[in-house]
Order: structure tokens, then C-alpha cells, then sequence
């Protein structure tokens, strides 16, 4: 069965090398049932809004001068849902001062927590399932510790945070991935055309084992920014409105000049058509 | 040099520049043998990089043992069969004229026009359309004007196009030749035979041209246009199908995957087979080749971010705009107050995005187009003398209708007031120069 071979890796301890492990297993598996994902659904294509980011906390009175944050990176579902069926596992690559910068996060809640003093730019990879995509993803996020007004002294209660909106999107996505997420909370799936077969869902086999995966009632969750499209539709179709508006009075003014009438030409030296 | 020094001119250039240092070496060039140091300065100071003319041979004197004299003399046309004499100065040396032909004469080359006799006329020449005296009148009036059809066309009193009396010419011309010469061999060399007139490419082909020279600026442009993108879109296919090579290698598995992509490629690139469009929805079709190209690349990656999708339609939206513009745009969207990445990417929000963007380039290209009118408008008026009744609220220049509110607004009109008022005093030809587009205007 080849998903057993995927849990067999689960099992594993972090360490540096495993990444290509993984990627080599999961080659000889995907070989085997190649032929079931290799159909697509065309023209059609999966989105996943997630949102990624830091969010830091002075320690105060905790504070060394080698750790005088504690900070936390991850990649949530934009809803909160868990994003476990579609990512297998996450990288995050940090700072090569910290021990074992390459940190690898097997299952939801992708997240990670360290300490430290300095800010940098993570590496954050993701790395899908089988079916979902075989190349990974790569993302990066400057981690910010300080906060913007460097008025008073920094509060331990109110962390730094800084996340970002973005979608994956999946375009001609496998039939099998398609099936198995078309009902999943976490992925926006569009409807189908009627009379659209899809084999029957095949869920992975190593889904919530270590719990749920999904980031509701995480203890960061208060932090989280919301995202709404709605604002930005808004002032986005407040804009087109205007510039709209421009554009037709700019029309009119040049069909304005066409249509003057031309003044009569001298048969002056001075003219050369 | 001392004439200008009088006036109070400066010197030339090359002394200005290069003030101390080269002064010696100009000294050293002011006496240059052969011709007189003002007639030197004429050059602007500086030697020919090739000697035109050997110096030494200006001062040259004739050698002194001949003796020259000019004469009035009169001279030999033997070009011309009338007995016009004509005179002209004769350099003659110790007394002898020159002789020989007058040394123009050769340049008199006229046409071969080859004369039919009236039977040959009755057997092979006649036409329908054509007389026998039109036809005579026709290769008369073709030697004397040397083939100069439009001149000829301009003669014949009967009302015949320039094309139809070059096919009756050429027609009849190798008909004679064909049917003198003992064999077809002969004479199929013979520019005539070999290439015949054909009446309607020619009527075609000048039409054709009559159009091409008759087009106005605007259709000039639009041509252009056309070109331009179809230009483009064969580009952005063959760069698609480029792109396509380096995106197989990176995906881990090889052969099962690979057949099905050729399927999926395939897909791709026949269905953006855009048409070359008609000027009126050139712009239109230019942002769906861009974009259905577009797609396909990204569709190559089989995953990507809904912001770097989003970069790639722009720089595609944008590929026709130079930095400026680009910059401009980017400038509209501050002052609208949106953010020139949008916060929440969805797809719903990057279309519009997109959208936007494409409609500030819409009217950034629009305010163009007027500035463009307007100067052209402003320059007609310059130079003819009349008084257009134009109403000064029809030439205030463009930047007087954007300004997208916010903080700024103030600012740009305080601005404005200046070039404002100047475009609203009544026209008069001195003031109608178009004015340069400065940054400040949008």
C-alpha cells in the first residue's frame, strides 16, 4: 500500500536529512498509483486561502541577551480550518545561528516557536501530498520583533504580529485530489459543470493523528488579523467608479476637438503636408 | 578671429572647451600652408581627416608655356537635327580650339520605339479598343516624349488611363517583335517579351500605393499598432513554447507524467489562436493574447500564489507601457488609496485589481491622445492666420481634469494655477505652443 509508506516516515524523528527521505519514498509511491492521479480536471482550478506570519512576545523580566523574544511562525488556514489535507509537511527554514535551522513541521498545526533576539527572513516551504502537487512551495516572511512605534518600553502582553493573505492555487488539479477535498472547509473548490464524474473520495490514511489540525480555538488564535475581501472589493470598485468617470469625460472631450472643423488650409509657404 | 574679435563674439567652440592647454597646439595650426588662415578657420580650425584636395596644387600656375585665351566661339550640336547655333566661352590653348563633339552630346540617349508599317498593322495590331490613328498618334507622341506616359496621357486628347496606353504600347511592341524575329528563340531574351504588361496588377498595384501615401497620422499609427501586436503574439507563442522545455525537468517523476502533459500543453497553446484584429479592437485583443499566454505559463506550474499570478498579469498588462508609464499608474493608484498589492488577494479582488489597472492605462493613454490633439490643433493655428473660434474651456490641457481627491488636491491645484490660466486667456497664434508635460501632471 503505498500510504504506508508515508506513515512510515511520520514516525521518524526531525533531523536535516530527512527531507530527501522523504522525497525519494515518496517517488517509488507515487510510481505505483501513478496511473489513478494522472488524470486532471482541466480548466478548473483549487484555491486554499491561507495567511502566514509571526507573532512575537517580549519576554520583560524572562528576557536574556541572546533571547529577549519568543516568537512563533505558521501557516494557518485563512478560516481557521485545518490545512492538513492538502500539505503533507512544512519547512521552515530559519537563521543559520540557530541550532538546526531547518526545521520541518509533519502535521497541523503547521507552526513553530522559538526564542531569540535578532530579525531575519524565514524560509517557509510547503510540501504537498501525493496527489495534490509534486512541487513544493515557497514562501518567506521577515520576522519582526520590534514593533512600529518605539515609544515606551515593550509590553509582554501584546505581541508583535505580522501575517499575510495569500492563495495557493492548483490549476488542473489530479481527479483524486479534487474528489477528496470538494467538501473540505478549508479549500475553495468550484462547482463542477453537470454530468462531471469524479472517482470516489480516497481520504489519507495519517489525517489528525497527533489531534486537530485546524487553528480555531489555537491559544494565538486571539491575535490572528482578519481578512476581508469585502473592504477591498469596495474600495477597489470605488476606484474603477472614479477612473471610469475620467475616462469618459476624456472621451468626450476628444471626440470634441475631431469633430471641430478644420480651419481652411492658405496655400501659405509656410504649410509643408 | 580678429573679425570676431571685433564683433565681440566668442571664439569657436574648440577654444572655449579646451581653454590653456591646447592654445599651443592651435598656434602651432594656424598657419597652415596653402590656404589663408581665415579660409582655415572656415573648417572650424581643424584639418580634414582625408586631404581633399592636395594643397600644393592650389598655388599650382598653369604651366607658363602654353598660352591660354578664352574665346566666344560657337559649338557643334550634333544632338539636335535643327540648325540652332549656339555660343559659349572656349578655353583655348596657343590657339586652337578644342576639338571633338561637343562633350555633352553623348548624354543625348532617346528610346527605341520600334515603328510598325501598315500592314503589319492589318495583320497582327488591331484591336477593338483601339483606331489605327490612336495608335499612330499614340507611338508618335511615345518618341517624342521619350515614353513619358503620363505626359503622353496628358496629350492624347482621348481620354485614356496611363495604364491602358502603357498596354496598348507594350502590347503592340511585342507583337512587332515577336512577328519580325524568324524565331520565338530570338527574341525571348528581350526585356519586352520577357516580362509583359499586365494592366490590372498595375491599376492594382497603384491604387495600393495612392492609399498607402493618401493614409492619415491616425491610420499611420493604428497600422502600426496592428503590426506591432501581432508581432507580439507570435513572440509570446514561441516564448510560451520555450518556456515550456525548462518547467519539465523540475518535476520529480518523468515518464507517465510527461505524456500526459504533452496533452495538457497542447491544450494550451492551440486555443489562444488570437486573430490579427481590425484597428477599432486592437487594444482589447492585446490584453487577452497577454493573457490567455499568461494563463498558460502559469498553468505550467501546477501550483502557484494568487499574488504572483497576479504580478505576472500586470507585468503582461503592462509589457506595452514603458517605465514611466508604469510609474504613473502605480501614482494613480496612491492617490485612489489603493494598495498597489492588494491586502486580500482573493480571486475576486485580484480581477478587479487587474481590472483597475488596466483602465488607469486606459486613461493615462486617453490624456495622451488629447495632448497629442491638442498640440496638433495648437500648431495649426500657428501657422495659419486665422482666428479660430474656439472657446478657451476647450483647451485647457488635461491635468486640470484628474485629481483624485484626498490631502493632495490642494496641493495640485495651487500647482495648476499657473499653466491653468495661461491656457484660459483667448487664443492668439503666439501663445499656441504646446506645452511639455511636466512631472506634476498626470
Amino acid at each position: 500500500m503505498p500510504h504506508t509508506a508515508i506513515e512510515a516516515q511520520a514516525e521518524d524523528g526531525g533531523s536535516a536529512s530527512k527531507p530527501q527521505r522523504i522525497i525519494k519514498l515518496g517517488k517509488t509511491s507515487d510510481d505505483i498509483d501513478k496511473k489513478s492521479t494522472n488524470r486532471r480536471v482541466k480548466d478548473v482550478e483549487i484555491c486554499v486561502p491561507i495567511v502566514y506570519g509571526t507573532i512575537a512576545f517580549y519576554l520583560g523580566r524572562k528576557a536574556s541577551e541572546s533571547q529577549s523574544h519568543k516568537w512563533t511562525v505558521y501557516v494557518r488556514g485563512a478560516t481557521n480550518e485545518d490545512l492538513g489535507a492538502v500539505i503533507k509537511h512544512v519547512v521552515f527554514q530559519l537563521h543559520p545561528s540557530f541550532n538546526n535551522p531547518t526545521r520541518i513541521v509533519e502535521s497541523p498545526p503547521f507552526e513553530l516557536s522559538e526564542c531569540g533576539w535578532g530579525e531575519f527572513e524565514i524560509g517557509i516551504s510547503l510540501f504537498f501530498h501525493s496527489d495534490v502537487c509534486d512541487k513544493q512551495l515557497d514562501l518567506y516572511h521577515h520576522l519582526k520583533l520590534y514593533p512600529e512605534d518605539e515609544s515606551g518600553p515593550q509590553s509582554t502582553k501584546k505581541p508583535v504580529v505580522v501575517e499575510s493573505y495569500n492563495e495557493i492555487v492548483f490549476p488542473d488539479p489530479s481527479e483524486c485530489f479534487f474528489a477528496r477535498v470538494q467538501n473540505h472547509p478549508a479549500v475553495l473548490v468550484p462547482r463542477l459543470p453537470a454530468g462531471f464524474s469524479l472517482p470516489a473520495p480516497v481520504p489519507l490514511e495519517n489525517m489528525n493523528e497527533n489531534g486537530r489540525g485546524d487553528t480555531k480555538d489555537h491559544p494565538l488564535s486571539q491575535w490572528f488579523m482578519n481578512f476581508s475581501e469585502a473592504d477591498e472589493l469596495l474600495k477597489l470598485a470605488a476606484a474603477r467608479q472614479q477612473v471610469q468617470a475620467h475616462i469618459v469625460k476624456l472621451r468626450r472631450q476628444l471626440s470634441a476637438i475631431d469633430g471641430m472643423p478644420q480651419p481652411l488650409k492658405p496655400a501659405s509657404s509656410y504649410e509643408c503636408t | 578671429m580678429d573679425a570676431k574679435d571685433i564683433l565681440g563674439l566668442p571664439k569657436t567652440p574648440l577654444a572655449i572647451t579646451q581653454e590653456k592647454k591646447t592654445r599651443p597646439q592651435r598656434d602651432s595650426q594656424r598657419k597652415p600652408d596653402g590656404i589663408a588662415r581665415e579660409v582655415y578657420a572656415l573648417t572650424g580650425g581643424l584639418a580634414p581627416l582625408m586631404p581633399s584636395i592636395d594643397a600644393s596644387e592650389l598655388k599650382r600656375r598653369p604651366p607658363s608655356s602654353e598660352k591660354i585665351t578664352w574665346q566666344w566661339l560657337p559649338f557643334p550640336r550634333s544632338a539636335l537635327k535643327d540648325n540652332l547655333q549656339l555660343y559659349h566661352w572656349v578655353r583655348v590653348v596657343n590657339g586652337v580650339p578644342p576639338a571633338g563633339d561637343y562633350s555633352f552630346a553623348k548624354y543625348n540617349k532617346s528610346v527605341e520605339v520600334i515603328r510598325y508599317t501598315d500592314e503589319e498593322y492589318e495583320k497582327y495590331l488591331s484591336d477593338p479598343a483601339w483606331t489605327k490613328e490612336e495608335t499612330d498618334r499614340l507611338f508618335d507622341l511615345c518618341e517624342q516624349f521619350d515614353l513619358r506616359f503620363i505626359i503622353i496621357a496628358d496629350r492624347l486628347l482621348t481620354l485614356r488611363t496611363v495604364e491602358e496606353l502603357k498596354d496598348r504600347y507594350y502590347s503592340v511592341s511585342r507583337a512587332i517583335l515577336s512577328s519580325r524575329a524568324s524565331s520565338s528563340g530570338e527574341v525571348a531574351g528581350h526585356p519586352l517579351v520577357k516580362e509583359p504588361y499586365n494592366v490590372s496588377q498595375e491599376t492594382e498595384r497603384k491604387r495600393a500605393l495612392s492609399m498607402v501615401l493618401s493614409q492619415t497620422r491616425h491610420q499611420e499609427r493604428k497600422d502600426a499598432e496592428v503590426l506591432a501586436e501581432a508581432k507580439r503574439i507570435t513572440e509570446s507563442r514561441m516564448a510560451a513554447r520555450v518556456a515550456e522545455e525548462p518547467n519539465l525537468p523540475v518535476t520529480l517523476d518523468i515518464c507517465p507524467e510527461s505524456t500526459e502533459r504533452d496533452i495538457v500543453l497542447g491544450d494550451t497553446i492551440s486555443p489562444p489562436n488570437v486573430q490579427v484584429p481590425s484597428a477599432a479592437v486592437a487594444s482589447s485583443t492585446t490584453m487577452m493574447a497577454d493573457n490567455t499566454s499568461t494563463l498558460a505559463s502559469l498553468r505550467m506550474l501546477w501550483v502557484h500564489l494568487r499574488t504572483y499570478a497576479l504580478e505576472q498579469m500586470v507585468q503582461a498588462a503592462s509589457s506595452s507601457a514603458g517605465l514611466r508609464t508604469i510609474k504613473r499608474v502605480e501614482q494613480a493608484l496612491q492617490d485612489l488609496g489603493v494598495d498597489l498589492k492588494p491586502k486580500v488577494p482573493t480571486k475576486a479582488v485580484c480581477a478587479e485589481h487587474l481590472e483597475l489597472r488596466k483602465e488607469i492605462l486606459t486613461l493615462l493613454n486617453l490624456q495622451k491622445q488629447l495632448q497629442y490633439k491638442e498640440a496638433e490643433g495648437s500648431s495649426f493655428h500657428d501657422s495659419s492666420y486665422v482666428d479660430m473660434p474656439v472657446t478657451p474651456k476647450d483647451r485647457t490641457f488635461v491635468p486640470d481634469t484628474i485629481s483624485f481627491g484626498g490631502d493632495r488636491l490642494g496641493k495640485r491645484e495651487q500647482k495648476r494655477k499657473g499653466p491653468g490660466r495661461a491656457s484660459e486667456t483667448p487664443s492668439s497664434p503666439a501663445h499656441k505652443r504646446p506645452r511639455k508635460l511636466k512631472a506634476s501632471d498626470l
